[in-house]
Parts: C-alpha cells; sequence; structure tokens
C-alpha cells in the first residue's frame, strides 16, 4: 500500500440557499484554496475526481458543468461518482494506489435549495416497490428512529442532547449553518414532523461545496508541513430493502470501520448521521466509548449540504489533526435511506 | 410597466420506454392484481415480501417456492405523516409502516389507515386494503388498516 496523506482542504461557508451563484462560482474559490494550500501546481495534480448528484439540479450530466470551475485545458484525467465526494476520495486514493498518479483533487458540491431533498431522495429507492409509495428521505428516518426507541437502545432525550451538543460546537465553527445555545426540554416541546423525529433531529437545508487535494508519501512530505495520513478507508453496504434489515444496527458501519483500521485510539469522530437517531446506531456499531469526542465542527445537524457532508466530516477530521486536537481520528460518510452504505475512513497526524 | 411575467414551461421526468419487472416482481404484482399477495422462499427458508431475486443475507438466488403471505400481519415500526405531501398515498394524516405479513419474515413497507396516531403502536395487527381496480402494481394495495376496524 502506497501512503496516501491529505494536504489540504477548504470548504464554502455553508448557507441555507445560494440563490446567487451557480455551482461553477460556488466551487471557484474552495477549488483555488484547496489547490494553493497544496502547495502542487495546479497542471501537476494527477487526477480530479468530483462527487454530486444530477438529481438536486434534475439535469443528466449537470455535474459536467462544474468542470468549468477546473479550468481544465489542456485536458485533465477526470472522473465523477454519483456519490457524496467522501466517495470521489474513495476512488482518488484507489487511483493512486494503482501508481498512476501521485496527487488528487477531489470535489464535491450540492445545492439542496433547488428543490425538496426528501423527495428527491424518494429516485434513490426501488422504483417498483417503494417509489411509488413516496416513502421520503424523513419518514425513512423516522421508520428506523421508532425501531431504535421501541428497542430500547435511545430516547427521544438523547436526539435531543445531540442537537444541543451539536448547535453548541457549531458556535466555534464559522462554516456551520445552525448553531447556538439550545435547550433540551424546549427541542423535546417541538411537534413532529414524522414522528417520532422533531424539526432538531433533522439535517438543515444546505448548500455548500468542499474541497481537498491528497498526494502519496514522499510528495506529501514535499509539500506539506503536516499532512495527514489516511491510514485506513473503506466502504460496505447494507441491502437496499429497508424492511429485509435490523434498522437498529449497521453492520456496515462495523465492517467498514473494522477494514480501515478500528476505532482503538480515535481521539474524535466525525460522524455523517443526518438524522441525530442515526449517531446512536453509528457509535455503537464503530464502538467508540464516551471518552471520544463526537463531531466537533457541529456535524450534519449544523450544516448538511447533500453529497458534500461526507466529505466534509473527513475534511472537518483533518481540520482537527491540523488544529493539534487530535492525533488519530475517524471520519465517516453515509449515502442511501437509513444509513444503508457507509465509507469509514483512520486519519492520523505526521 | 409592470413587470414581466418570468417564462415558464413544464418539465416533465419520465421513462420514455416500457420495463419488464422481471420474473419475481412480476408474479408478485399478478398475484397483487388478482388480490393475492406472496413471498418467495429463500434457500435458507425464509420468506421474503416483498420478494426478491436474490437473497439479501447471502446474494444466493431465491427459489422457485412461494408462499401466499398475509393479508394480515404485523407492524415491526412506523411513523405518523401528519401532514402528507401530495405524492403520499394517502391525503389525510397516515402513519407510514413496515409490516410483517402472516407467514413472511421480510417486512413491507406501506402506508396504515389508522385515522389517528393514538391508534398506532409497533406490534399492533393491522390487515392489506386492496384497491378496488388492481392493475399489477403495488398501489394494488390501497394500504393497510388496523385489524380491529
Amino acid at each position: 500500500m502506497r501512503d496516501v496523506a491529505i494536504v489540504s482542504y477548504a470548504q464554502t461557508p455553508y448557507q441555507s440557499s445560494v440563490s446567487a451563484q451557480n455551482e461553477v462560482e460556488m466551487l471557484m474559490p474552495i477549488l483555488s484554496e484547496a489547490v494553493e494550500k497544496s502547495g502542487i501546481p495546479r497542471k501537476e495534480i494527477g487526477f480530479t475526481c468530483s462527487g454530486s448528484t444530477d438529481y438536486l439540479a434534475g439535469q443528466s450530466f449537470s455535474f459536467v458543468m462544474a468542470v468549468d470551475a477546473l479550468g481544465a485545458w489542456p485536458p485533465i484525467r477526470e472522473s465523477h461518482v454519483e456519490m457524496d465526494g467522501a466517495w470521489a476520495l474513495y476512488e482518488s486514493w484507489v487511483k493512486i494506489q494503482t501508481g498512476e498518479v501521485d496527487s488528487a483533487l477531489i470535489f464535491s458540491f450540492g445545492r439542496q435549495s433547488m428543490g425538496d431533498l426528501p423527495s428527491v431522495l424518494c429516485l434513490q429507492l426501488d422504483p417498483y416497490v417503494l417509489q411509488p409509495l413516496h416513502p421520503d428521505g424523513i419518514s425513512l428516518a423516522a421508520l428506523q428512529a421508532r425501531a431504535l426507541l421501541d428497542a430500547g437502545k435511545s430516547s427521544e432525550r438523547e436526539w435531543a442532547q445531540i442537537a444541543v451538543r451539536s448547535r453548541a460546537d457549531a458556535k466555534d465553527n464559522p462554516d456551520a449553518l445552525v448553531k447556538g445555545d439550545a435547550d433540551v426540554d424546549a427541542f423535546l416541546a417541538e411537534s413532529c414532523v414524522a414522528s417520532p423525529l422533531r424539526p432538531h433531529t433533522l439535517p438543515p437545508v444546505t448548500d455548500g461545496a468542499a474541497a481537498m487535494v491528497i498526494a502519496a508519501g514522499d510528495l506529501a512530505r514535499r509539500v506539506s508541513e503536516k499532512p495527514v495520513w489516511i491510514r485506513g478507508i473503506d466502504h460496505r453496504l447494507d441491502p437496499h430493502m429497508p424492511g429485509v434489515r435490523d434498522l437498529t444496527v449497521s453492520p456496515s458501519t462495523a465492517k467498514a470501520t473494522e477494514k480501515a483500521g478500528g476505532a482503538a485510539g480515535v481521539e474524535v469522530a466525525e460522524l455523517h448521521a443526518p438524522f441525530a437517531p442515526q449517531e446512536v446506531i453509528l457509535r455503537d456499531a464503530m464502538g467508540l466509548g464516551s471518552d471520544v469526542k463526537i463531531n466537533p465542527s457541529g456535524g450534519p445537524l449544523a450544516a448538511h449540504p447533500m453529497m458534500v457532508a461526507g466529505l466534509a466530516r473527513i475534511g472537518e477530521a483533518a481540520r482537527q489533526i491540523w488544529g493539534g486536537k487530535a492525533g488519530r481520528a475517524l471520519a465517516h460518510a453515509t449515502q442511501g435511506p437509513c444509513l444503508q452504505q457507509n465509507l469509514v475512513t483512520i486519519l492520523e497526524a505526521d | 410597466m409592470s413587470e414581466p411575467e418570468p417564462l415558464s414551461g413544464p418539465h416533465v421526468l419520465e421513462y420514455t420506454y416500457k420495463r419488464s419487472v422481471g420474473p419475481v416482481l412480476g408474479r408478485f404484482f399478478t398475484g397483487l392484481r388478482d388480490g393475492r399477495i406472496e413471498g418467495v422462499k429463500t434457500a435458507g427458508g425464509r420468506v421474503l415480501c416483498p420478494p426478491m431475486e436474490h437473497d439479501p443475507a447471502t446474494g444466493e438466488a431465491t427459489t422457485d417456492q412461494w408462499v401466499e403471505v398475509g393479508p394480515g400481519g404485523e407492524v415491526k415500526t412506523w411513523t405518523w405523516i401528519a401532514q402528507p405531501r401530495k405524492q403520499h398515498p394517502l391525503q389525510k394524516p397516515f402513519a407510514f409502516a413496515l409490516v410483517q405479513l402472516d407467514g413472511a419474515d421480510s417486512a413491507l413497507l406501506h402506508a396504515v389507515d389508522a385515522g389517528d396516531e393514538g391508534r398506532m403502536s409497533s406490534g399492533m395487527r393491522v390487515k392489506a386494503r386492496f384497491a378496488e381496480e388492481r392493475s399489477g402494481r403495488i398501489e394494488d394495495i390501497a394500504c393497510f388498516e388496523p385489524e380491529d376496524a
């Protein structure tokens, strides 16, 4: 295996709507920032991979427009995943493992404000027995949350505490969208959107983008004073149909954690749990102890740009290491209904 | 002069071709059209409803053994939708639920017309209410309703 490190990361300030900008305008500043901070000249970066979904724009191949933000002349080696940017990082990491390239630029973007995300997410479901009934993203997460309550594995109070903690931590993150002091009892007095989920347990509608540069061993050491090493990265999935799963557990997360090297010694974990109850499932699957700081960035309850929030977890975990807050960190990304697909990466200081 | 009206036009996303649902869902939907709910057995003997071509636990193809299940079943988990979206199967407050039909080992997602959230609970008994006009689709089950209704 070749050693690979994150050498730079940049993200937009997350907003509820960036209606004054298009995707290219949203991306250009952070692509420039990530490339500049990497210390690798733009034309020497070996590979570029993006993650986004055409379903947000409602137009096929809409991601191709984002190439305008790259300055792709002379031609570059470029790829795209219809996935969160965390999976674009995975493809880039594999590309470096092949020995074909030594560095990669990864970016992702999502403008959730352009549509109704819970409805858009129906389009990822089985088209015959699920989609016609339109079980939107919030409803499916609510089925999972109820199963967790019924199994006695969590409580509505615990979810409110997760939301209070997320908003409090987000106060220190200038990029976060939903932040401030909140009260558990006030949260519990809210009406449910889809019982047992109340508004504070839901991800905020968010627009934003993120970019990252990674590089192989010697190059990373040459260009960066503080490379953040990717010690392990793995992704797994559970069955597509929610009715065949035990929704209170996440075997794919447990497997990905194990294959990425395990959570032992991790001081910080950035978990992509779009809905508060899902954090409980992830912690359990990873075996994270109470001494592990969860989502110091504020996490997905503070900002949840679709297709970006997973890559942002990895970027925020790297920032914790750059800031000296952790020597070893875990970052997680999810896709699909009810935490169906999960990616785990273990990061370490030099 | 008044502000001009913004130009707008219809933009319909659709599949402009016909799809076959395949042998397994095809049989399931044919059953629904006839008012019958069927599950398929895995090699390990579990009954999946809705049926699948492959056992999600092993990846093996499921068998050609079919079992009639339901129309009664048990709610495994549910959520109350107080304000339905326009695409939802019921346009009044209802529950989405995972229903394990009698004779099945997996659960089917559908709507439960319970009238009031207070009538919903995990473990409750429900039964399928078939649509009057059926055409071989999941909507041939109009919804589920409490068995004691």
